[in-house]
């Protein structure tokens, strides 16, 4: 309510009135903030970087080894691996979850009964931790589904998907959408809840449909929350954890190891802790480089309109 | 850098306050339509189904697992309960985990919002304004980078420790939140304040009157938001720390992993132990917090 009024307000002031002295409070309210997160952000991040140039193997002795870190990773079937699965899962997740999330998001903003406890039951996965979410599928995954496809009479999906190294990660998909779609119901609700009932009756008038309506309209106006949803959904499944601990812990063999995981094993119980740095530097850029893209990419098409 | 502040534009976008807000009217014309709410209710299935599964796995005897274990129990084995309840050390995990989780929501909630507080008000000033962007960029900054050294650091400090992940949940869930905070506070009539300051207000004076009690709906936010991870989360509490007394409770589902062996049924009840606090305070706060994180993407 006061927001617009607030905003008119401050373009209005002229920027001259509170320049002058800063009072010093302002200083003391940033400085120790900002002291502390130097101290627990970035300086582990900048300790991590020099590491990464050193064969440091998280005890005893180092020696800077240069750059060769940095080329052993490009030969490393198992780092090439693990970039190979963070990647696939975090595409199809990203997909799938932004698609079944506006979905459904559309559906609870239509005109339905019990709209409320609808939109509370699609939230509840937010509030329970992944980790456990896990372990329940994984017991879904190895007993009840299988039991299910069986006496439904298809044998080929009567195995245990999670030990099956092709698919395994399928599962780990399946898990992660179905904690992951809720908060991203949330955000596009909040988006939807943004567009005015006026235009759509305007565009009702002009006798459009319902798939066309959601194109040239809802769609385009909810834009800057699909960017967003894009851009942090595929950032935070690259860093994809928890949920592989409970489900394959990286198995069958190696075939399901995200790189969060490769650098928390070779980092901690490997003895590779400078590699495994400079495995997360490249990481690092990876994720900046293609936040970037993505902004960029999807800014242009939001644009457009 | 430069992908930093793009990302910052984007999420502005969504943030900034939009004059085109306004709620649908839900009386425009009228009618349930039915397809949609059954399509719904369909889907909301998938959500309860390994929720209803959760729940009747812990309440069944052993013999009982076979078949799909879909199957109502026919007989109820509440010792499971006890057993998980032992076998855990339930009540420790879940006091270290209330801890950290309070903590973490209290020490955000106060220095979060000064920090933001000083940042949106001297947004003009190269100083502030080169603070909002430096703590801004730290949202691009995948957690593993940080891993290796940050647990060397905090076994160094004596920070291996529920105080230590508590402040550890606050600095690191600084850029997200000053973002949300600033964006708000920016939004604020300033004339507020300053006429806080004629009746002879200092600027701390000013924070904890006048804007702190206003922050109100985004302290909700914050709050629901920082509760929500701090409570959830594996990976920072797996590595960070070292005493084993310390542990929360996802912490605890993964260490005896191997003690519930093939126990499945005591092994579902400590996960619905673990997952039904956070799960108890939602359903009674439903609407507070479904709007709470609503308001976090709008304002």
């Amino acid at each position: 309510m006061t927001a617009p009024a607030a905003s008119a307000t401050r373009r209005a002031a002229p920027p001259r009135r509170r320049s002058g002295r800063t009072p010093r409070a302002f200083f003391w309210m940033v400085v120790p903030a900002v002291v502390i997160f130097f101290g627990l952000h970035t300086i582990p991040v900048l300790t991590g970087m020099f590491f990464s140039l050193t064969n440091y193997a998280g005890y005893g002795t180092w020696d800077l080894v240069g750059l060769s870190n940095y080329v052993n990773l490009f030969l490393d079937d198992r780092v090439l691996n693990s970039y190979g699965f963070t990647f696939g899962f975090a595409i199809v997740s990203t997909v799938l979850v932004n698609v079944i999330a506006l979905a459904i998001a559309l559906g609870l903003n239509a005109r339905i009964k019990f709209k409320t406890a609808f939109r509370g039951v699609f939230f509840i996965p937010y509030v329970l931790a992944i980790l456990i979410i896990g372990y329940v599928f994984n017991y879904l995954f190895a007993n009840s589904f299988p039991a299910i496809f069986e006496s439904l009479g298809i044998t080929g999906l009567s195995g245990n998907i999670l030990a099956d190294p092709n698919f395994a990660w399928i599962g780990i998909v399946i898990t992660t959408v179905w904690q992951a779609a809720a908060f991203n119901v949330i955000l596009y609700l909040a988006g939807l809840q943004t567009i005015p009932g006026e235009i759509y009756e305007a565009a009702g008038i002009d006798g459009a449909s319902a798939w066309r309506r959601f194109w040239s309209l809802t769609f385009p106006l909810i834009g800057a929350y699909f960017t967003i949803n894009m851009v942090l959904s595929f950032k935070s499944f690259l860093q994809v954890f928890d949920q592989i601990v409970a489900l394959t812990n990286g198995g069958p063999g190696t075939s399901t190891e995200s790189i969060a995981m490769v650098i928390y094993r070779g980092g901690f119980q490997g003895g590779e802790y400078g590699y495994q740095m400079a495995n997360a530097v490249v990481y690092l850029f990876v994720i900046i480089l293609v936040s970037f893209i993505q902004l960029r990419f999807l800014q242009r098409r939001e644009a457009s309109y | 850098m430069s992908a930093a502040l793009q990302g910052v534009e984007a999420l502005r976008t969504v943030t900034a306050p939009s004059p085109r807000r306004r709620r649908r009217r839900s009386s425009v014309n009228g009618g349930t339509n039915w397809w949609v709410t059954a399509l719904i209710a369909v889907c909301s299935l998938t959500v309860l189904i390994p929720l209803y599964f959760t729940i009747i796995t812990a309440l069944k005897t052993p013999d009982q697992l076979g078949g799909t274990g879909f199957e109502w129990p026919t007989s109820v084995r509440w010792e499971n309960f006890s057993d998980a309840y032992q076998l855990t050390n339930f009540p420790r995990a879940l006091m270290n985990t209330a801890l950290i989780t309070v903590g973490a929501v209290v020490l955000t909630l106060l220095t979060n919002s000064l920090v933001a507080y000083a940042i949106a008000r001297n947004m003009h000033k190269k100083f502030f304004r080169g603070l909002y962007f430096y703590f801004l960029a730290a949202i691009f900054v995948p957690f593993p980078i940080i891993m290796l050294p940050v647990v060397k650091e905090t076994a160094l400090l004596g920070l291996d420790t529920p105080v230590g992940l508590i402040l550890l949940y606050t600095v690191y869930g600084l850029s997200f939140n000053i973002f949300i905070f600033v964006a708000y506070i920016q939004s604020i009539p300033i004339e507020l304040e300053e006429a806080a300051r004629m009746d002879g207000a200092s600027t701390w004076g000013v924070f904890w009157k006048v804007v702190f009690p206003l922050l109100a709906p985004m302290n909700a936010t914050v709050g629901i938001l920082t509760c929500v991870w701090a409570w959830n989360d594996f990976l920072l509490p797996l590595v960070v720390l070292s005493d084993p007394s310390a542990q929360t409770l996802p912490l605890a589902q993964f260490i005896f992993q191997g003690q519930f062996n093939t126990n499945y049924t005591v092994a579902f009840a400590s996960y619905l132990m673990a997952l039904a606090p956070l799960l108890i305070v939602y359903v009674i706060a439903q609407k507070w917090v479904v709007s709470g994180v609503m308001r976090g993407s709008v304002k």
